[in-house]
């Protein structure tokens, strides 16, 4: 069991509802997010090439947020799911300082907090809410063990890149070119 | 052109546009825990080779501060973290590849072994004092075990400052994801750096000509070996990937390198060490000006290094 | 009654021991911090879920709304079954939680009050608010006739008070969706087709093998289930053509993008229509069975060759050509969408019929893959008398435009103003869910109209800018604490959806079916109302329809299956149109006998002055014009509009990425606040673009407030369609200040 995450950044239009669903599912405060969209624009008018992907914690096998934290609050769970249990964490911060993609913050009550795949609903078989809501289905969710699944199927046979690959930290968010 | 940008609006406290989690706090409390493990390191280094009675400001007079030194480091460390009241996960685990984690066990046992180091000097430091009754008796009896198990205690004490020292570096250079902390040069610079402050420390507390002068040399040869350090930091830096070149232009091109360059290197290096040079030839000068350029220099670093390096990063 | 200068009134202007009164009376954010309480995350079994559609955008998508143990609204699901979101919100459905939780709501009802030191607003009761709105209704009924009310209305509350003013005696009603939207569209289709696009349109685009947009951004336009099917589509290799001044997010990734000199398009489709016809790229059987006037088409065209339409529009000929083929390879199953918001140049209806005639001559008009027979079932109108016959309505302001098919904002302002001399007057307005303000073009016709006004009353849940003007303001509540119509939208297969509340109405708001209703009763018009609640009529309703109220609020969208017949013409069957020849009209005898071009022709719009820059504007995806601007959840995601500048304009002014600057339009209107510059190679060097809804007047939107420029505001040049009245907004021009320019009086 290995969960994964594809992301086909050619059928992305960029709508952040991913972000949203996020915060409405995982009560995230309102000035926080646990996922964000990247565009990038290369080119020259009118030869463009713009690139939408929608971002979060990449879930690393290789998480340098968890070795880094002092306590343990950060871990691996269930398929590889990084995850920080609120009530082990002191804020120390360590693990945001070692991310290579700023994909944590601290929480306005003081625990450190990021994308747990929503682990809640995975748990009982449902997608992450933003795989969940996202209009243009850009986004598949799955266990890449599974050589049948969604996630395994796209990474299998689409070109794919994954983020700051020369950090080290073997993300596990795939996205699609 | 190139553009990279968020759309979805993100701007997170503290995270964005660029990282500023660690401020103040955690400057001060590296600089205080590189201080205090340089003021140790000599204290118990000197006592071991036997001087006690000749190197009083470094064994007896200097250590006063650290206990000071490591309780203001640990509060500001504590007023950095955001989640206080579950701050005794800490101690409910090791966890070996977690700088943090050891760097705690080992304060856990540095900063005991200071209040003890300096208890063990009180009827030196209050000799006038009625030792022999009520509760002094009791305390006279805890400071003749101390003494008596003083090397002991200088044992444990040098890899535990050693330790110390290079945990100082060690904890931002164990960050790959900050290109500007990511080189292990961190550790020995800092704990050179560490050393180096507790040097001048310790010349400002002598009282004999002979420890001033041997301190002087010390920190003199340390602050040569930082200045390599730095050099071979910068070198290195710039040999590595891209994301690190762009980082270290911020000591040498960029936002941080009057601080750095200006207060640093020649403000707090530089200067002292040919200060230290001219004093070592009879020039006679007031003895707090090196010592308190280099203790500049080195709060500087902490300052520059834990800022900048949250300024680098691989993405956007 | 003395007609008095109508003040702009800063809400916030209310005595601050009001604001704090109410404050403390409804525990003015108190919930909405609740909302984050450290808590686990939403997906507890103790959520409980109530049908809704969403009121956040037109497109009404189906959800279920959720509330937690406190009964407070914590998030918004799509609806599995619903065809207009296939059980995914788009960023507006899914935020549309910060509608219910914004704590600058209205709160209470609130009435003008004149003072020497200018007026202000005072909370009122409901009794009172309504009493006074009653009062003055009936002495303009008796002073000057109901007509001379008119309702300027948008949404689902404005069909309430649609049912109120028709009892009342006045349909003098209009919405800017007609209008300043996509009112050219319409009437376009309606003369080629015999019948209206609609909404949601009739594209097949999940199963279309070429889609060409005319400056349309779906994927920015976050209309729910064709952005579904464009994607899907994608999977399935459909080719995009795209048109745009802009690099859109379409744009980047269609297989052509046409990055056509702005106001430039109908020399395209013209020169699209000359190649399939010149290169005989049509299907010679359908053209003869099915279109009028092809013979016509095919000399008219003649003279816009592709070698033409370059000098114009600087595209490559050879691209022209390869795009039309494209199409034609794709015909039937291709799409020249018919776009949303298209009064942009004047001569709309005309580049909507090339469109149009494009679209017949590829054959595409009930086919797989291009525009499917919609189908809808009707909602049974709840019994009540019939409505008395206005003495003029709509259709007496409207009568310059001969194909105008639904009221005339600009032309209802228009009456609105005595100097204007029109044939019939209007003396106080209703609006209800709509921020003319935001809307409406040439703000100066806008003020002086409502200046002139008797009476205003503005319904809404925000305090929207044009809530300022009014005389009453009545606070609805969101669509998530009420009842409304049922949603019976054209789609591929019938359905209706159900809205119930998921909560009780925050503050002292009401739903507007209950205004309308106690209005009604004060007016004697109690027949019009035998119900208590709405839901006593949806309950009426569904019945008829085969399902019941309770089902309803336990599946929350019913599917139908059609009845008009097949989704797609059958192959060996010809069109059955509603148009005056049963066919296609591609020549178009009606347009002729009103004395307009029987067939488009190019005629050249304004060009921008040295220094000023054409304004484009558009949406983006995580707002629906502005009334989302201070919605927490999607400021979050957006809080401000930017300009978005070429760099080598940029360049030419030596503005800089992130820069805040002003921008002073042809005749010498500067924005009220300033904007940040996107220096982007997204946009021609020839125009500027800004996403439209930002730049509020109002302080009480809290986080609206000031942020971005308002293009509305920027639009002063208005170049109106004389087919059927749409308000041309694209031919304004803007320039940069660097400086702050000295304050404007408003």
């Amino acid at each position: 069991m290995r969960y994964a995450m594809a992301i086909d950044t050619k059928k992305c239009v960029g709508c952040s509802d991913c972000v949203v669903a996020c915060q409405t599912e995982n009560n995230v405060p309102i000035g926080y997010c646990r996922d964000w969209v990247i565009e990038t624009v290369s080119g020259t008018y009118p030869q463009l090439e713009i690139e939408l992907r929608s971002e979060r914690c990449n879930h690393c096998a290789n998480s340098p947020c968890v070795s880094s934290c002092p306590t343990g609050a950060s871990q691996y769970g269930k398929g590889g799911i990084v995850f920080v249990e609120h009530d082990e964490c002191i804020g120390c911060g360590a693990c945001i300082e070692s991310c290579p993609y700023d994909a944590r913050f601290v929480h306005p009550d003081g625990y450190i907090d990021k994308c747990t795949f929503c682990m809640h609903r995975v748990e009982k078989g449902l997608h992450p809410a933003c795989v969940a809501v996202c209009p243009t289905k850009c986004m598949y969710f799955g266990d890449l063990d599974d050589p049948n699944s969604e996630v395994s199927i796209m990474v299998r046979t689409r070109k794919h890149k994954t983020l700051a690959p020369e950090a080290g930290t073997k993300p596990h968010i795939f996205y699609l070119i | 052109m190139k553009e990279e940008l968020i759309i979805s609006g993100r701007n997170i406290l503290h995270i964005d546009p660029h990282l500023e989690l660690w401020h103040w706090p955690i400057s001060l409390y590296l600089f205080l825990g590189g201080l205090s493990a340089g003021i140790l390191f000599f204290a118990a280094l000197f006592t071991l080779l036997g001087k006690e009675s000749q190197f009083t400001g470094a064994i007896k007079r200097a250590t006063i501060i650290v206990p000071f030194a490591l309780g203001i480091g640990l509060l500001a460390l504590m007023y950095d973290l955001t989640h206080i009241m579950y701050v005794w996960n800490l101690y409910a685990t090791i966890r070996f590849e977690a700088p943090m984690s050891w760097g705690a066990w080992i304060l856990m046992l540095v900063t005991p072994l200071s209040v003890i180091w300096v208890l063990g000097y009180f009827k030196e430091y209050f000799p006038n004092w009625n030792w022999n009754t009520g509760i002094l008796n009791t305390i006279s009896n805890l400071i003749n075990w101390i003494n008596v198990h003083r090397r002991k205690i200088a044992w444990v004490l040098i890899p535990s400052t050693v330790l110390l020292g290079i945990y100082t570096g060690i904890l931002l250079s164990a960050f790959n994801a900050r290109p500007l902390w990511n080189t292990s040069i961190l550790g020995p610079l800092f704990l050179i750096s560490g050393l180096s402050t507790g040097a001048a420390v310790i010349i400002w507390f002598s009282k004999t000509h002979e420890e001033r002068r041997l301190f002087s040399q010390i920190d003199l040869g340390l602050i040569i070996v930082e200045l390599f350090l730095i050099a071979h930091m910068i070198i290195s830096l710039y040999a590595g990937p891209e994301v690190q070149t762009q980082a270290v232009e911020l000591l040498t091109n960029g936002q941080f390198t009057i601080a750095f360059f200006g207060i640093v290197v020649i403000l707090g290096l530089a200067i002292p060490a040919i200060l230290e040079i001219f004093e070592l030839n009879g020039f006679k000068l007031p003895v707090f000006i090196p010592v308190m350029l280099v203790l500049i220099g080195g709060i500087v670093l902490r300052f520059v290094m834990i800022d900048a390096g949250q300024l680098t990063r691989y993405l956007y | 009654m003395a007609t008095s200068r109508r003040q702009f009134i800063k809400i916030s202007t209310l005595g601050a021991g009001g604001v704090a009164l109410a404050a403390s009376a409804y525990g003015l954010g108190d919930s909405f911090a609740k909302l984050f309480d450290p808590v686990n995350e939403n997906t507890g079994l103790n959520l409980k879920r109530f049908p809704t559609y969403c009121e956040v955008c037109f497109w009404k998508c189906a959800g279920w709304t959720h509330v937690n143990s406190k009964g407070e609204i914590v998030k918004i699901i799509g609806n599995d079954n619903d065809p207009h979101c296939y059980g995914r919100l788009c960023p507006r459905g899914t935020g549309g939680v910060g509608m219910y939780t914004d704590p600058d709501r209205l709160k209470n009802p609130l009435i003008r009050e004149k003072s020497p030191n200018g007026d202000r607003y005072r909370e009122a009761t409901w009794e009172e608010a309504l009493d006074l709105i009653a009062s003055k209704m009936s002495d303009i009924s008796k002073t000057y006739g109901p007509e001379s009310f008119a309702l300027l209305k948008h949404g689902s509350s404005g069909s309430h008070f649609e049912h109120l003013f028709k009892a009342y005696g006045s349909d003098t009603i209009g919405e800017p969706a007609y209008a300043q939207c996509r009112g050219p569209r319409e009437a376009a289709f309606s003369l080629t087709f015999g019948t209206w696009v609609g909404s949601p349109e009739p594209t097949d685009i999940r199963d279309s093998k070429c889609l060409v947009l005319i400056g349309s951004h779906i994927g920015e336009n976050m209309h729910n289930s064709q952005v579904q099917e464009v994607a899907e589509a994608m999977d399935k290799g459909i080719t995009i053509i795209t048109v745009d001044p802009r690099a859109s997010t379409i744009a980047a990734k269609s297989k052509y993008w046409m990055p056509i000199k702005p106001a430039t398009d109908l020399a395209l489709l013209l020169a699209w229509m000359n190649v399939i016809i010149n290169e005989e790229l049509y299907d010679k059987d359908y053209i003869k069975n099915n279109t009028v006037g092809f013979n016509e088409l095919k000399n008219h065209v003649q003279q816009y060759t592709p070698e033409w339409a370059y000098g114009i529009t600087t595209l490559e000929p050879a691209v022209i050509r390869e795009t039309a083929r494209e199409m034609a390879k794709a015909a039937p199953a291709v799409i020249v969408h018919p776009g949303r918001h298209v009064s942009w140049y004047g001569d709309d209806t005309q580049r909507g019929r090339a469109v149009a005639i494009l679209n017949g001559i590829l054959g595409s008009w009930g086919k797989r893959g291009g525009f499917y027979h919609k189908e809808k079932i009707k909602v049974p109108k709840y019994p009540h008398p019939p409505y008395p016959k206005p003495e003029w309505s709509w259709h007496s302001l409207a009568e310059g435009f001969p194909l105008a098919q639904m009221g005339l904002t600009q032309e209802i302002i228009r009456a609105s103003i005595p100097e204007e001399n029109t044939k019939h007057q209007v003396k106080a307005w209703f609006v209800s869910g709509t921020n003319l303000v935001s809307a409406i073009p040439n703000k100066e016709l806008l003020e002086k109209a409502m200046n002139s006004l008797e009476f205003m009353v503005v319904v809404d849940t925000m305090p929207m800018d044009i809530t300022g003007y009014a005389d009453v303001v009545l606070p609805e509540c969101t669509y998530l604490e009420r009842y409304d119509g049922i949603r019976s939208a054209t789609n591929r297969e019938p359905s209706i959806a159900l809205r119930m509340p998921a909560a009780k109405p925050k503050y002292n708001s009401k739903p507007s079916w209950w205004m309308a209703r106690e209005l009604g009763i004060r007016l004697g018009k109690k027949d019009y109302f035998q119900y208590k609640d709405y839901s006593d009529v949806l309950d009426w309703q569904l019945k008829k329809m085969g399902t019941s109220l309770a089902e309803m609020q336990k599946i929350g969208v019913k599917n139908y299956p059609r009845k008009s017949g097949p989704l797609y013409t059958p192959d060996n069957e010809n069109l059955n149109l509603a148009t005056p020849s049963g066919k296609i009209e591609l020549f178009s005898q009606e347009l002729a006998n009103l004395g307009f071009d029987p067939m488009p022709t190019f005629t050249k719009h304004k060009e921008p002055k040295k220094g000023f820059y054409r304004l484009i504007y558009g949406r983006a995806p995580m707002h629906t014009f502005s009334r989302t601007a201070n919605n927490p959840n999607l400021t979050d995601l957006m809080g401000e509009n930017n300009v978005w500048i070429n760099p080598k304009v940029a360049k030419i002014w030596n503005l800089k990425n992130g820069q805040s600057i002003y921008l002073k339009n042809q005749d010498g209107v500067v924005s009220s606040f300033p904007i940040q510059i996107r220096v982007t190679e997204r946009i021609r060097w020839d125009s500027v673009y800004m996403v439209h809804g930002f730049g509020h007047q109002e302080k009480q939107l809290t986080t609206a407030f000031g942020k971005g420029v308002s293009d509305t505001q920027m639009i002063t040049k208005v170049h109106v369609d004389p087919i059927m009245g749409g308000t041309g907004m694209r031919g304004n021009f803007v320039t940069f200040l660097t400086k702050q320019p000295k304050p404007i009086e408003s």
